[in-house]
């Protein structure tokens, strides 16, 4: 059984945006998604920052100190993008105006809980960002997190014990080793990496899963080494 | 004649005192009032409480101010940057006081104080920690808290170009919390970029329409 790399999980969470979407891609992990949209799909990222229509990273000859990204790293304007200020940009988000949040995860409950915003370590303060406003406020939140810990415990559980983020609000959860849809029944697992049995899925899940009918095994058509 | 023009850094901060909650634009390096940040240490003043999307990076500006002990409380979504020291180190002293508020809710309390309102009801952070010690309540089925107007003494801005009126225009994600700080405070300081003749800005392509502006310093 392999893992999915990191670039992997993005490319699976990339297939399933629609054309036409409104999307926003949270810090770290979730941005590697923009990299993988399949062709002939137009998806307009928002940056909460002030940017609708956030394109890649510049080359150098592009580069605008003025133009960055919510990470606060640089990045560019497709044609047809549009700037805004930082209340317009969380009313875009609050509103229920954006089709889809990807956020990174820490724990995820099977009430579709999520905490993302404070492990409580004290060495240093809690930052929450815009967290919390996007997890309420896009129509579709969607996480992409490692299955477990490092140390093998769960990160998907019947209740979070990292400080919430906000209640039943994740529908999609993508992990390096499946696909698991958060339902009023529960969570259906939809995908499994080839080579890793719903048993032992389960083993390293904190809360009880269910084998959709129609579940599929989870191929990347993405080599592992894909680097970013 | 209306110029709201400055000649120098000490004239566009002249009155502001100690105890001042000041509104400090900008998010990351990007949009931030630099040198007027600079300015507040030069002249002086302290015990202030500093609005700000983040809590300083490396050792300018709010990171300066925290350093020198000039500042009692930060009220921010995310402290820490790409080199967050300052705050750090006081955090960890005890000197210094954080208010951590969820991104959106910064700038809309922000929205509602420069609107004249007296506060709205989120959905954001019902049922965490952030949402402890407000009020919640039931609107049609869905539960919400109470956040109350954040109005600022001082707003302390970076604008690309202003005219002699204070219409300002901002430069690409450098406008974010810029135009709904502009509208929060009693004193709006502007630091521009380049000073532009009446009626050079485009009246369809104003940001910031200068009745919400009350200084501007070329820096």
């Amino acid at each position: 059984m392999t893992p999915l790399s990191r670039p992997q999980m993005a490319w699976r969470a990339a297939q399933d945006i629609d054309n036409g979407w409104y999307v926003n891609l949270g810090i770290g992990l979730p941005t590697l998604v923009s990299d993988h949209i399949p062709p002939g799909r137009e998806i307009v990222f928002h940056s909460e920052n002030g940017l609708l229509g956030m394109g890649p990273k510049p080359q150098p000859h592009e580069v605008d100190t003025d133009l960055i990204n919510a990470g606060k790293g640089l990045t560019t304007l497709i044609t047809g993008g549009s700037f805004f200020h930082h209340a317009d940009a969380f009313l875009m988000i609050r509103g229920g105006h954006l089709d889809l949040s990807i956020m990174g995860a820490f724990e995820v409950s099977e009430a579709g809980d999520l905490a993302n915003w404070t492990t409580e370590d004290p060495s240093f303060p809690p930052g929450v960002g815009g967290a919390m406003d996007l997890a309420v406020g896009a129509r579709r939140v969607r996480v992409l997190l490692e299955h477990t810990t490092k140390d093998g415990k769960p990160r998907i559980k019947v209740k979070c014990d990292y400080p919430l983020t906000a209640a039943h609000c994740v529908s999609r959860i993508y992990t390096n080793l499946a696909v698991i849809d958060v339902t009023p029944e529960g969570l259906i697992v939809r995908e499994i990496v080839e080579g890793l049995s719903f048993d032992e899925l389960q083993q390293k899940t904190g809360a009880r899963l269910t084998l959709a009918n129609d579940w599929a095994p989870l191929v990347p058509k993405l080599a592992s080494t894909a680097t970013h | 004649m209306i110029d709201k023009q400055v000649d120098s850094i000490a004239a566009a901060l002249a009155g502001i005192r100690d105890g001042a909650t000041i509104l400090s634009a900008g998010f990351g390096a990007v949009g931030a009032p630099d040198e007027l940040m600079d300015g507040l240490l030069e002249m002086g003043v302290g015990d202030l409480v500093v609005v700000s999307n983040n809590a300083g990076s490396g050792k300018r500006g709010l990171a300066a101010l925290i350093d020198a002990g000039r500042v009692r409380k930060v009220i921010c979504s995310f402290p820490r940057t790409d080199d967050p020291r300052a705050f750090d180190a006081a955090y960890k002293a005890g000197r210094i006081e954080l208010e951590l508020v969820p991104q959106g809710i910064i700038s809309e309390r922000m929205r509602c104080a420069a609107a004249g309102l007296g506060g709205f009801y989120s959905p954001v952070g019902v049922g965490t920690k952030l949402a402890h010690g407000k009020q919640v309540r039931e609107i049609d089925g869905k539960s919400y808290v109470f956040e109350k107007p954040l109005r600022g003494d001082v707003a302390l801005l970076r604008a690309h170009r202003a005219d002699r009126w204070g219409n300002l225009t901002y430069r690409k994600s450098a406008r974010n919390f810029n135009p709904v700080m502009a509208m929060a405070a009693e004193l709006t300081v502007v630091q521009a970029k380049e000073l532009v003749a009446l009626g050079d800005i485009d009246p369809e392509c104003v940001h910031t329409p200068g009745i919400f502006v009350d200084r501007v310093v070329v820096v």
